[in-house]
């Protein structure tokens, strides 16, 4: 029941409801005798009718109709009598549905009625049309009208240009019709696709729609009509072709490696890499998620070996397959080795494809050099028997030494040239440009929550084309004035905080991770005074910044120690691309169930992980639970039935999304204390699934 | 404001079972069924569903099976899928699936998959993604999903997804709060929410909010106790719950409440009916109100429930 007042209904009204119950009551019966008995005689039609009319919800007596009209038709055509018998059987149902609809105009059985004697092919479009001008007039949102709508035109074949023009007269009727909005927004998609007549200039149909929205959002900021459609042309300008934006190793690096561990300081001027496996990780990281990377889309030479072969895997859980970063292991060579060259080349080939189906036509070419020492000192196990304590005075900031800044900046930037460089349209920049001068202006005059947002949406999109995910490529790039924006709006619309807090996050990571100055400020060598030198690593703290997501892991590949402690974390989709991540700090964020840390299982290197207090155990509601792979969406398939009669069932069970991530990790060193979920089971549990697990919650096991 | 009169509500609800006659209950006589899953699933997140025999719904559910293996909304109606459902979902609540011939439930269902991998909802054709979750929602709960093209399923589910990243109920249908859960529903339960553009659909379905702090179920319309239930869910199957103010919802639900008679409305000082009884208590549940029991977001039963039949069973 909807908009009925509560009140206690009048004895007059409570016999009235009686009487009218009854004789529902008697009409409901007769229906569902006749429809038993297949009785399809005129009185019992004429009754149906009558029910309908009262309760077009009743779904069993639409379908007795159909039985009826069916009945009918097929006397008709044996007795081959009264010619105009079927025009007038189906005018009476059509007349009917009108009659329901009036009761009703949301009964979805009336309008499926209508099309099923449509199928019959006794009405006529034109009629059909002129009802759906009535009805619309009456109620402009009503989506039962809008899909029979689109079901006629589509019948009739009515130009998608026509429609579209039929959208422009319902907004400027009036803007705030969703409905019509979203009718634009679909038929416009269309026709931006053929490109037909008239829409071979995208962009200047764009710039021309941008204003058409922008007119009704300051118009009216409170009416959300255009909001969505803004949104979405945004995204139409900023469609474009996918390309690789950095690498691990990066274009231009050392590559030092060894079977055990080097014997020498790490600094940046060297990447060093150990590997029982006699491999190492070659990462590709895209401008946007792709698949098609394989060894015929991108060529890998190098000296010693042929490179084909190589098997690409997309870092990501996305099983459609699609993935920014993109991950193949590559051979060492079998003997000691002075410099080898190895050299990338994602061709030219169709076949690389963007989520939004964008082919990746842009040539890229990346070259290292890797040498291999061998040595023989047994070191491995060195570091792990003891524990990383995080603590400060093991940090080795990087900032004081100038000649870092050289290292740094070629550890994170690719190869790109400006002959392989993507051009932006000139025309895309303009019309953001220009957009974004008019929010400026509007926004000066009415201080609007959506003016707000929208003009922030615009500076990350114009830094988006300007820089094109390369380092230090602007100057000058809004990240103060959009941060700005989002503070306001966190106050002004408080119920969204957190949609924006998360808006904000993003271009914190932005701002902190693609200017070479910022970034080496937050990075630096870790190194455990008590232990030998080889346990050092290249350590970046992004701790205590109100982070509620991550992102702007391209700038981020090298990356072997990382502290995001004390933010506001939830989830951590994009941090499977930190290929060489060995240490992990997540403590006091805000996780609230091991499903959240699921990319966490495709950190191969990952040996220690710090997930102290946090709300792991704290919720009855798990909101990750059907993001992850789990045997409640048939995501883990056999691996789970296949465990499901084992032993120590009862703990699984239980335990089954702490079971999923731990099972596959090599962790050397847990801390989880602090989360509702830990107790002794769960200790006990995990101790016993991680065999390589020396430290737990600080203290050694096994 | 106040609190949940979780006593007056489980009155309500024994007590619709009793008033037949009035004119209300008439007009949802055909479903019947439906009604009945609102009510114990009610009961159940309340903590109270041992208030009814089970002994007396379960062979009243059999009576509404067709011999084509569905079931009609009450005893006499047509088999459809709406109704064979709630039917699967009342029997998993009481743990009696077992009384079911699971085959021949199953067939019924696949039997309604089309060409496109769409849903009709009985033998007259109607399509819609509400089909596609039920169809999909009702095999999974029977273990039973290997009986159609889930792939195909999937595909036609995505066809309907629009440019605001939300759903409608075919292709080029306006997206809606209700129709979103359906889909994102779908998706979750067959581990397709890839599919989802989450920050894009999030925002759509955050921005449902309005300022009373009950969630409307589309752009610019009034907000209403029963998107508590189909807005929160996709967000919390899409990890965007954070998104909008979930104290002030609460406060909201809280506020439709018929504290003397029991039982919630659409909105406040509304009539109270079961159905927005379940929406509220449901949406309290996803909302972590204390005392009730946990729901599942993608199969709209309780936690127990769901993970009896997917983890221990
Ligand atoms: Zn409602």
């Amino acid at each position: 029941m909807h908009g009925i007042p509560r009140k206690a209904p009048t004895q007059e009204e409570r016999d009235g409801s009686s009487i009218k119950a009854a004789k529902l009551r008697d009409l409901q019966s007769q229906l569902l005798h006749f429809h038993y008995n297949k009785i399809y005689t005129k009185e019992a039609i004429e009754i149906s009718a009558q029910l309908l009319e009262s309760n077009p919800e009743h779904y069993t007596g639409w379908n007795y109709r159909k039985l009826a009209v069916q009945h009918l038709l097929d006397r008709h055509q044996e007795n081959e009598v009264d010619s105009e018998l079927p025009q007038s059987v189906l005018d009476e149902e059509l007349r009917l549905v009108e009659n329901a609809l009036k009761r009703n105009f949301k009964a979805y059985g009336a309008w499926h009625h209508r099309k099923w004697v449509l199928s019959k092919g006794h009405s006529s479009p034109d009629r059909e049309l002129r009802l759906l001008g009535k009805l619309q007039k009456l109620d402009s949102r009503n989506f039962h009208a809008w899909n029979y709508r689109r079901f006629i035109t589509e019948l009739k074949k009515i130009p998608d240009e026509d429609e579209l023009q039929y959208t422009t007269d319902m907004i400027y009727d009036n803007f705030s019709n969703y409905s019509a909005w979203h009718n634009r927004s679909m038929l416009l998609s269309k026709l931006l696709e053929k490109r037909a007549k008239g829409y071979d200039k995208t962009e200047n149909v764009l710039s021309e729609e941008f204003e058409f929205v922008r007119n009704a959002l300051f118009t009216d900021p409170d009416d959300q009509s255009g909001w969505f459609y803004h949104l979405w042309l945004l995204g139409q300008t900023l469609k474009r072709e996918p390309l690789v934006i950095s690498s691990s190793p990066p274009h231009g690096s050392n590559l030092s490696l060894s079977i055990d561990n080097p014997d020498c300081q790490p600094s940046f001027s060297k990447i060093y890499h150990q590997s029982k496996e006699r491999t190492f990780p070659l990462i590709l990281y895209f401008s946007e998620a792709v698949v098609g990377v394989s060894s015929s889309t991108v060529t890998v030479e190098f000296d010693y070996d042929g490179g084909d072969g190589l098997i690409w895997h997309p870092l990501s859980a996305n099983k459609l397959g699609f993935s920014q970063a993109w991950l193949a292991y590559i051979k060492y060579p079998h003997d000691s080795l002075e410099s080898c060259h190895v050299k990338v080349t994602v061709a030219q080939f169709p076949g690389i494809i963007s989520s939004s189906g964008m082919p990746c036509s842009q040539s890229c070419f990346i070259s290292f050099t890797a040498s291999v020492c061998s040595n023989n000192q047994e070191h491995s196990k060195v570091q792990t028997t003891h524990k990383i304590s995080w603590n400060e005075e093991n940090f080795k900031a990087h900032s004081t030494h100038p000649e870092d800044a050289n290292l740094l900046a070629s550890l994170c930037k690719l190869n790109i040239t400006k002959e392989n460089m993507p051009t932006t349209p000139m025309l895309c920049i303009e019309t953001i440009s220009n957009e974004i001068a008019c929010s400026r202006e509007l926004l000066s005059s009415s201080n609007c929550k959506i003016g707000k947002l929208i003009l922030a949406r615009l500076l990350v999109a114009h830094n988006t084309l300007m820089t094109y995910g390369c380092m230090d490529s602007i100057t000058e790039a809004h990240y103060e004035e959009i941060l700005a924006l989002y503070h306001d709006l966190m106050k002004m619309d408080h119920a969204h905080i957190g949609y924006y807090e998360d808006e904000y996050s993003l271009v914190v990571m932005k701002q902190l991770t693609s200017n070479t100055e910022s970034l080496l400020k937050l990075c630096g060598n870790y190194e455990e005074l008590s232990l030998p030198s080889i346990s050092s690593y290249t350590c970046v703290r992004l701790k205590g910044l109100s982070l509620s997501r991550v992102s702007c892991m391209e700038h981020l590949l090298w990356v072997q120690m990382l502290d995001l402690s004390h933010n506001k974390l939830r989830s951590i989709e994009g941090l499977e691309a930190l290929q060489l991540l060995s240490c992990l700090k997540l403590s006091k964020n805000r996780f609230s169930s091991f499903t959240a840390l699921e990319p966490l299982k495709m950190l191969k290197s990952l040996q220690v992980l710090d997930v102290s207090y946090n709300e792991i155990g704290a919720h009855s509601i798990d909101t990750r639970r059907y993001m992850c792979s789990s045997p409640l969406n048939s995501t883990t398939g056999s691996e789970w039935q296949l465990k499901r009669f084992a032993e120590e069932d009862a703990d699984m069970k239980h335990f089954w999304d702490a079971y999923l991530l731990f099972k596959d990790l090599n962790l050397v060193q847990l801390d989880i204390v602090g989360n509702a979920v830990v107790d002794e089971r769960l200790k006990a549990f995990l101790v016993k699934l991680m065999s390589a697990l020396k430290w737990f919650d600080g203290e050694s096991c096994h | 404001m106040g609190e949940l009169v979780v006593e007056k509500h489980i009155k309500y609800i024994i007590s619709i079972e009793k008033k037949k006659d009035d004119f209300a209950s008439v007009v949802m006589e055909h479903l019947r069924l439906n009604g009945a899953y609102w009510g114990l699933t009610t009961l159940d997140v309340l903590g109270k569903l041992d208030a009814v025999d089970q002994d007396e719904v379960v062979p009243w559910i059999m009576q509404c099976q067709h011999e084509s293996g569905g079931f009609g909304g009450n005893i006499g109606h047509d088999p459809h899928l709406l109704y064979t459902l709630s039917a699967i979902q009342v029997l998993a609540l009481f743990d009696k699936t077992d009384v079911l011939d699971i085959e021949k439930v199953a067939n019924y269902i696949a039997s309604l998959q089309n060409e496109d991998g769409s849903f009709s909802g009985d033998i007259w054709g109607e399509i819609d993604t509400r089909f596609s979750y039920i169809a999909i929602c009702s095999l999974a709960l029977l273990q039973r999903l290997d009986k159609i093209n889930v792939e195909k399923a999937v595909e036609y589910i995505v066809s309907c997804k629009n440019l605001d990243g939300g759903f409608g109920c075919t292709p080029g249908a306006e997206s809606h709060a209700g129709q979103i859960f359906c889909c994102v529903g779908a998706l979750a339960i067959t581990g397709s929410l890839d599919h989802v553009d989450k920050d894009l659909l999030g925002w759509w379905l955050c921005e449902r909010q309005v300022k009373s702090g009950g969630l409307n179920g589309r752009p610019e319309k009034l907000p209403d106790v029963c998107y508590s239930w189909w807005v929160l869910s996709s967000l919390i199957m899409i990890d965007r719950v954070h998104w909008i103010d979930k104290k002030k919802l609460v406060n909201f639900i809280l506020d439709c409440q018929d504290k003397e008679n029991g039982g919630i409305s659409d909105r406040p000082d509304d009539a109270v009916d079961v159905f927005h009884t379940y929406f509220g208590v449901a949406g309290l549940s996803l909302l972590e109100y204390p005392g009730l029991k946990a729901i599942d977001p993608a199969y709209a039963l309780p936690v127990d429930v769901v993970n009896k039949i997917f983890l221990t069973k």
